[in-house]
């Protein structure tokens, strides 16, 4: 089914931009599973109506039949490796890429070349998004000078900075100095700043390779144990309970974590955690041929680790699904597996991989995805106009999914710059038909505006 | 239809062969090897056995006594006919005739032609070739290319005084200017049949078998109507 | 199967026909011209990022034997971040039209990934901590030869596991060919999750000789207790090192084997080294005879030999 656009009054729909806008049919989720066909007005950038009236005079139409309507998906937890790698990834191409998958907001991680460690560096980071402007780029600051784990970055600049940051991360290197984390997580207090913590303990992970369990002990592979990930967020939540400050967990990988969480929870301590699609769907078996399409970090874990993040992200032990979107070019995998860079792309693959298995599992339904897609790290990130309910008066930020497409993941249709996903072949449902960002749209039948 | 028949079944190694049924048992029959129903008997179990007994006097009359002998068999059936002749020269003459076996397989012109295969045994009697007459053993002689690389190998081993050839049939379409010295039996063949000779230890039974090949064009059927896997 | 990677990857009959090739061409050493036709106009190219003079050698006379062309490429150093990637090496070997590659790598896999690069056969001949094929097929030709049989025999295999390509090799084909592995090594020196193997891990020594057709002991390399796997050498020698009083222990027709290259005085003492029950040097001639069977088996014919039995 191809959804085409027309206007009422035939004006083109690509010229300009339109101020109006009629979604014709599509499906809202609500509560308790159910799905309410409805028609969505959008005008000077807000939800005008949700109703069964017709278009206004002068609207773009767009046949949303058949199709689901989610706000705007935004991500946690993104590489969009300008400035330094700009042969992986630029802003541009990145945000291209997010808004191909749903997205109108991503948090572009803080480990550039130089590091996003300063005002300077997240305000550039930040005007490339706008300039770009295919989704709204939200910069991580850095914890620590270069993220090099001895001395706190400016965090407070940042902060006050146009970009405006309120995650912090070191992600890629673990803040793993027990007092450092301390004392990061109670400063970020004074403007309301998260720290987003990537767990790997790293004298228990050193030359690390892959998960360590009965797979890595035949290939081979320097093992990368769950516990390294795990105590390091037991740590965590003790340091921020007792500081009253708010965590935030990167990619959590193992079953260990999930449950740590939600002790953690039970305890009232405030701290969201992440998953990634490929930790919802792959294990560490994949590596027996040494494909570097695997080698990520966190590794891929076992079965019995993918069931229990799919089971925490359903009860809301982890609140929210997060890229980790890792762009590396082609030599960069192309080579041994200890060599190979580590990390994956997956902005253009997320949405199908949570359908996939969350969804078609009878786990998430539609509103539960729109919850840990979209609202969840929108609030985890403090964005105000992001991830909000798709309500009249509110920013119209939205994706119209079709669920019923089923297709082979091909990387060179990706608007990533890198082509690193580890999907190659893989069958996986659905298609992002459109993404609104405030109102425009950013992506059009399948495609870039 | 094989651009290079020869003459024997393919060597296989001793440990790499189905056990051979027991003696007089029905007839083996190998898997892949071609059904031999249709076959006919060109010699039987008496008449080999008075072949290989004249092969015997005449070694021994061609090699004056032969008492620098040694009889070297080609793997699989060549070896069989070897320790045979020896067996009936011994008999003849009292003493015990020196023996082995002599495997061409890494020798082969046509090893590229036909995925690698297991080795069959090379064995030497423990005074060697050197200076010796040897007298090489085969079931079939056909195009002459085992014999060819029979000798290669030989030379890798030492150095007889002179080689001989003894063989139990000799099918005819030579494609190398090699002779036998002693012939069991002169078999006139089209290129279209196969010769197959079965022995008791290595088949459960004597005889030499002339049968059609199968002509199914495309399907790869090797020179002694065995599939090449 | 067209390369040789992973002992794992050998079925029963495969394993048995290497052996057995391998019995038949170790004649060839003591014949008067040393040398077999078979891969003439063949080209084998030995691809080592890692210095290993035994190993090449072993291949080198393999190869020759069987009159290949051998071309040694050795890259010093090797990383992604200095010279060439292991991807244009593999260009360059198939300009050069390599029919059969031997690799030796310090990073586990990189065979693996050569082989998605080039035409002809890989052979491992060891990569990083992963495996190391043809030690493990001799270790069990020097076995048969020496006892007589492989199934059922008792091998307790002793040290670094946890960092052995040998060991890993050994616990998949003596697993196939029937033997019974032991594992004996300190609880640091042995995988996380050593238990789904196919073999009995134990951490006594001196209670596994008894038990023991074939000792074999593994290279432990001082600088692991850096890393604190082990106190000291002293306490390791001590633990787990075979001395004479330790071998008097062993059943008497047992064996020692050791892959080489040892650290006389730390895992294995001077006098069981050249004791009578040790194979030692006799491991490095069988080395040649099993790499030219895999050698044979895997370039000599029009497809290779190997991989079409019953698993």
């Amino acid at each position: 089914m191809t959804h085409t656009v027309t206007t009422e009054t035939g004006a083109a729909a690509g010229g300009g931009r339109p101020r109006r806008l009629h979604i014709a049919g599509a499906a809202l989720p609500g509560p308790g599973g159910a799905l309410r066909t409805a028609n969505i007005a959008v005008e000077d950038g807000r939800i005008a109506e949700v109703s069964d009236a017709g278009p206004a005079a002068g609207a773009v139409r767009v046949d949303g039949s058949g199709l689901i309507a989610l706000p705007g998906l935004v991500d946690l937890h993104t590489h969009l490796r300008e400035p330094g790698r700009e042969d992986a990834e630029t802003v541009a191409s990145g945000t291209r890429a997010a808004a191909r998958g749903g997205f109108t907001a991503v948090h572009a991680m803080a480990n550039t070349d130089p590091v996003a460690d300063t005002a300077g560096v997240v305000e550039q980071v930040w005007r490339l998004g706008q300039e770009a402007g295919h989704c709204d780029v939200w910069p991580v600051g850095a914890v620590t000078q270069g993220i090099a784990g001895s001395r706190l970055a400016e965090l407070g600049a940042m902060a006050d900075s146009k970009a405006r940051v309120r995650v912090f991360s070191d992600d890629g290197h673990c803040v793993s100095d027990a007092l450092l984390m301390r004392r990061a997580l109670e400063y970020v207090k004074a403007f309301d700043g998260v720290i987003a913590q990537h767990a790997q303990e790293p004298r228990l992970t050193e030359g690390a390779q892959m998960n360590e369990g009965a797979v890595s002990a035949r290939l081979g592979l320097a093992g990368w144990p769950a516990v390294a990930e795990e105590a390091i967020i037991a740590r965590d939540c003790l340091l921020a309970a007792h500081v009253g400050s708010r965590l935030h967990v990167c990619h959590v990988s193992t079953a260990g974590s999930v449950e740590i969480l939600r002790w953690a929870k039970s305890r009232g301590t405030q701290v969201t955690a992440e998953v990634t699609p490929h930790h919802l769907l792959l294990t560490d078996d994949l590596v027996q041929h040494y494909d570097p399409a695997y080698k990520v970090n966190p590794p891929l874990r076992t079965a019995e680790d993918v069931h229990a993040l799919r089971a925490g992200l359903a009860d809301g032990t982890i609140d929210c699904v997060a890229t980790d979107h890792a762009p590396h070019p082609v030599e960069a995998k192309e080579s041994e597996w200890s060599y190979a860079a580590m990390g994956m792309v997956g902005l253009e693959t997320a949405l199908s991989v949570v359908h996939l298995t969350m969804v078609e599992t009878g786990l998430l339904d539609w509103a539960g995805v729109a919850e840990r897609m979209s609202a969840a790290p929108a609030r985890i990130g403090r964005l105000a106009t992001q991830g909000r309910p798709l309500e009249p008066g509110e920013p119209a930020n939205l994706t119209l999914y079709d669920p019923a497409p089923r297709g082979r993941v091909d990387p060179r249709s990706f608007a990533s710059k890198s082509r690193n996903t580890p999907y190659l072949g893989i069958e996986l449902p659905g298609r992002v038909v459109a993404t609104l960002l405030r109102g425009r749209p950013t992506v059009l039948d399948g495609k870039l505006v | 239809m094989p651009a290079e028949p020869a003459e024997s079944a393919a060597p296989s190694g001793p440990w790499s062969q189905t056990p051979a049924p027991p003696s007089g048992g029905p007839p083996g029959r190998r898997e892949g090897e071609q059904d031999h129903t249709s076959a006919r008997a060109v010699l039987e179990g008496p008449d080999i056995r008075r072949a290989l007994t004249r092969i015997a006097h005449e070694i021994l009359e061609r090699t004056k006594g032969g008492t620098d002998i040694v009889l070297l068999g080609i793997p699989t059936r060549g070896v069989t006919l070897a320790e045979r002749l020896a067996r009936r020269i011994e008999e003849v003459e009292g003493r015990p005739v020196p023996w082995g076996s002599l495997d061409i397989t890494m020798y082969r012109d046509d090893l590229r032609l036909r995925p690698a295969r297991a080795l069959g045994r090379t064995e030497l009697p423990p005074d060697g070739v050197d200076g010796r007459l040897v007298v090489l053993v085969d079931d079939v002689l056909f195009s002459g290319r085992t014999v060819r690389a029979a000798l290669d190998a030989l030379g890798d081993l030492g150095r007889p005084r002179a080689v001989q050839l003894a063989i139990l049939v000799d099918r005819g379409h030579r494609q190398l200017p090699i002779r036998a010295d002693y012939v069991g039996k002169n078999l006139p063949t089209s290129l279209r049949e196969t010769v197959k000779v079965q022995l008791a230890e290595n088949d459960g039974r004597d005889a030499v078998l002339l049968d059609k090949r199968a002509d199914t064009p495309g399907a790869g059927r090797e020179r002694d109507g065995r599939d090449p896997r | 199967m067209l390369h040789l990677i992973s002992a794992a990857d050998l079925s029963h009959s495969d394993a048995v026909l290497i052996l057995d090739t391998a019995e038949e061409l170790a004649q060839v050493g003591d014949r008067s011209v040393k040398k077999l036709p078979t891969l003439r106009g063949r080209t084998v190219v030995n691809l080592f990022f890692e210095d290993s003079t035994r190993t090449r050698i072993s291949f080198e006379a393999a190869a020759k034997r069987l009159s290949a062309d051998v071309l040694n490429f050795a890259v010093k150093g090797s990383s992604v971040s200095k010279g060439e990637s292991l991807k244009d090496t593999a260009l360059t070997l198939e300009a050069m039209g390599a029919d059969g590659v031997v690799i030796r790598h310090n990073a586990s896999g990189a065979p693996y990934r050569l082989a998605e690069w080039v035409r002809g056969s890989v052979i491992n001949a060891g990569d990083g901590t992963h495996e190391h094929p043809t030690q493990a097929l001799l270790d069990a030709f020097t076995m048969r030869r020496r006892l007589g049989r492989l199934a059922d025999l008792r091998v307790t295999i002793v040290g670094d596991v946890l960092h052995s390509r040998v060991a890993r090799s050994n616990v998949a084909l003596l697993h196939t060919l029937g033997a019974q592995v032991t594992l004996v090594a300190p609880p640091t020196l042995l995988p996380v999750a050593v238990e789904t193997w196919p073999c009995e891990v134990a951490y006594d020594l001196d209670s596994a000789l008894p038990k023991s057709d074939v000792v074999m002991m593994l290279r432990v390399q001082r600088e692991r207790m850096q890393a604190a796997y082990f106190p000291s050498a002293r306490e390791y020698s001590r633990r787990y090192g075979l001395d004479a009083e330790r071998m008097a222990r062993l059943p008497d027709d047992a064996i020692v084997m050791h892959p080489g290259p040892m650290n006389r005085g730390m895992e294995i003492a001077a006098e069981v080294a050249d004791s009578p029950r040790s194979t030692i040097v006799e491991q490095v001639a069988n080395g040649v005879s099993v790499r030219m069977a895999v050698l044979y088996l895997l370039l000599g014919g029009s497809e290779p030999a190997l991989g079409g039995g019953e698993r």
